[in-house]
């Protein structure tokens, strides 16, 4: 069983890092939207440092959207997809399989990215560790979340607006715990582990819910 | 077995054509009832003035924007696991109708925050999950726009919404987490509700005048979506034969 498991991982793995390096782009957006934010707010270094696991936060749920369209959708365009549903694996496992390698390619990238950003936004070292933690453990949970919007979206041609409108209400409470962890580990008005476990757990929730959804959605998408 | 038996859309309709006109009677004779006792009996708060009356509108809104997902999300179960042919044109209707009320309930709730509150909008925890509540309203409905076959379309739709019925409560709870200052729950209460039966009762007849106005609109968009879809089938059909040699038109199940 581990055999097509880490053969499809490292498959993924490999398309997604050679081709159009979705990886560097990601980051690349992530550094524009976060030297975007000071033109928009002020060169103030205390507010931005105030507002800043925020803003890191919302650079990596933006950047998360805008690489889930091809997550199933190259697959879909040449057929491998049409395989893989009808292999006889377990679609859901086949799913997280893809998650964990698009997260590989583009979440990890983003956390890696995370501590650079952060100097521009005169964050100090302790909060710097952890907005960094906090999103090594959240973003799995946008890219598994996000999987079910690629997946109702597949068969669209131009659905990446949508999965995004799709994506985003069901990410609030993911942002809203990953910020306010950051947050407490900051000014602690409650204790950093308390907010933090919330969002381990959200992530696990999402590990469940996103391939078993998005398994049933690309089958229904199929036939 | 009645569930099974109004799978079949014709009879589906001719009920619809029995139960109408009771329920718009009825619907008009609580609005007449409600509104004149909101007017007109219901007394001024002490504090608010003539403002209370807003909650008349707003608070059935409010209620029926949740009871008008509930509706959706049982359709969509129904959708996914009894194959019932009625269901998703169920969800399909209501979730137009749930976003007007979510609209509804936003606007009079503004309107009554800025002499209240001082400001039309703040980012309270309750109006911030009816806002994302909105979001994922016309989010579905979008949905359901892209896509071609309705049956498919359906389907996707119905996935959605119970993904959605699973994350409100997240969401509900996450964004209490966040923020707070909207009053609680104030007439659903172990101990009793804590308003004046004078302003209890017209709000009570104002939630059965919602109700009963929601099903009466429900029950009319499925009438026309079930029609829609029989045009839709007869326009395929007509296509079809017009250009013999091609496949023949596609069965509709919900025809």
């Amino acid at each position: 069983m581990t055999g097509w498991a880490m053969a499809l991982f490292q498959r993924d793995l490999r398309l997604s890092v050679r081709i159009g390096g979705s990886a560097l782009v990601g980051v690349l957006f992530f550094l524009a939207v976060v030297t975007v934010i000071p033109f928009g707010v002020g060169p103030d270094l205390n507010l931005l440092a105030r507002i800043g696991p925020a803003i890191l936060w919302i650079g990596a749920l933006l950047a998360t959207l805008l690489g889930l369209d091809r997550l199933f959708q190259a697959d879909r365009e040449d057929g491998t997809l049409d395989l893989m549903l009808m292999a006889g694996r377990p679609l859901e496992l086949v799913i997280l399989i893809k998650c964990l390698a698009h997260w590989i390619a583009t979440g990890l990238p983003l956390v890696v990215a995370a501590p650079l950003l952060a100097i521009f936004l005169n964050l100090d070292p302790v909060s710097m560790g952890a907005v960094t933690l906090t999103l090594l453990v959240g973003t799995p949970a946008l890219t598994l979340i996000g999987a079910i919007g690629a997946s109702l979206t597949v068969s669209l041609r131009r659905g990446g607006l949508l999965l995004a409108v799709l994506v985003i209400p069901l990410a609030i409470p993911v942002l809203i715990f990953g910020v306010s962890s950051a947050d407490a580990a900051i000014h602690d008005p409650v204790p950093f582990v308390t907010p933090f476990l919330i969002l381990c757990a959200l992530t696990l929730i999402a590990a469940v819910v996103g391939p078993v959804a998005s398994a049933a959605a690309l089958r229904f998408s199929a036939d | 077995m009645a569930f099974w038996d109004y799978a079949n859309p014709t009879r589906f309709l001719r009920l619809v054509q029995v139960v109408l006109p009771w329920l718009i009677g009825f619907c008009v004779l609580a609005f007449a009832a409600g509104l004149y006792m909101a007017f007109f009996t219901a007394p001024e708060d002490y504090q608010q003035g003539n403002t209370v009356r807003i909650m008349y509108i707003h608070v059935p809104a409010a209620w029926l924007c949740m009871m008008c997902y509930t509706v959706m999300s049982i359709s969509s179960i129904g959708t996914l696991v009894w194959k019932h042919p009625l269901a998703d044109v169920s969800a399909k209707s209501a979730a137009p109708i749930g976003a007007a009320f979510t609209f509804m309930a936003l606007v009079t709730g503004s309107l009554w925050g800025k002499p209240m509150w001082g400001t039309y909008w703040v980012w309270d925890a309750r109006l911030t999950s009816v806002l994302v509540l909105l979001i994922m309203y016309l989010g579905l409905m979008t949905l359901w726009r892209t896509m071609d076959d309705p049956i498919k379309a359906g389907k996707s739709a119905a996935i959605l919404t119970l993904v959605g019925a699973l994350n409100l409560p997240i969401i509900k709870f996450s964004v209490d987490w966040w923020n707070t200052l909207h009053q609680p729950a104030s007439v659903v209460r172990m101990d009793g509700p804590t308003i004046h039966a004078d302003i209890l009762w017209p709000l009570l007849i104002m939630a059965v005048a919602f109700t009963l106005l929601f099903f009466v609109l429900h029950l009319m968009a499925m009438r026309n979506e079930i029609l829609r879809r029989r045009v839709r089938a007869l326009r395929m059909r007509a296509a079809s034969v017009s250009r013999p040699g091609t496949a023949a038109a596609t069965a509709q199940p919900a025809e």
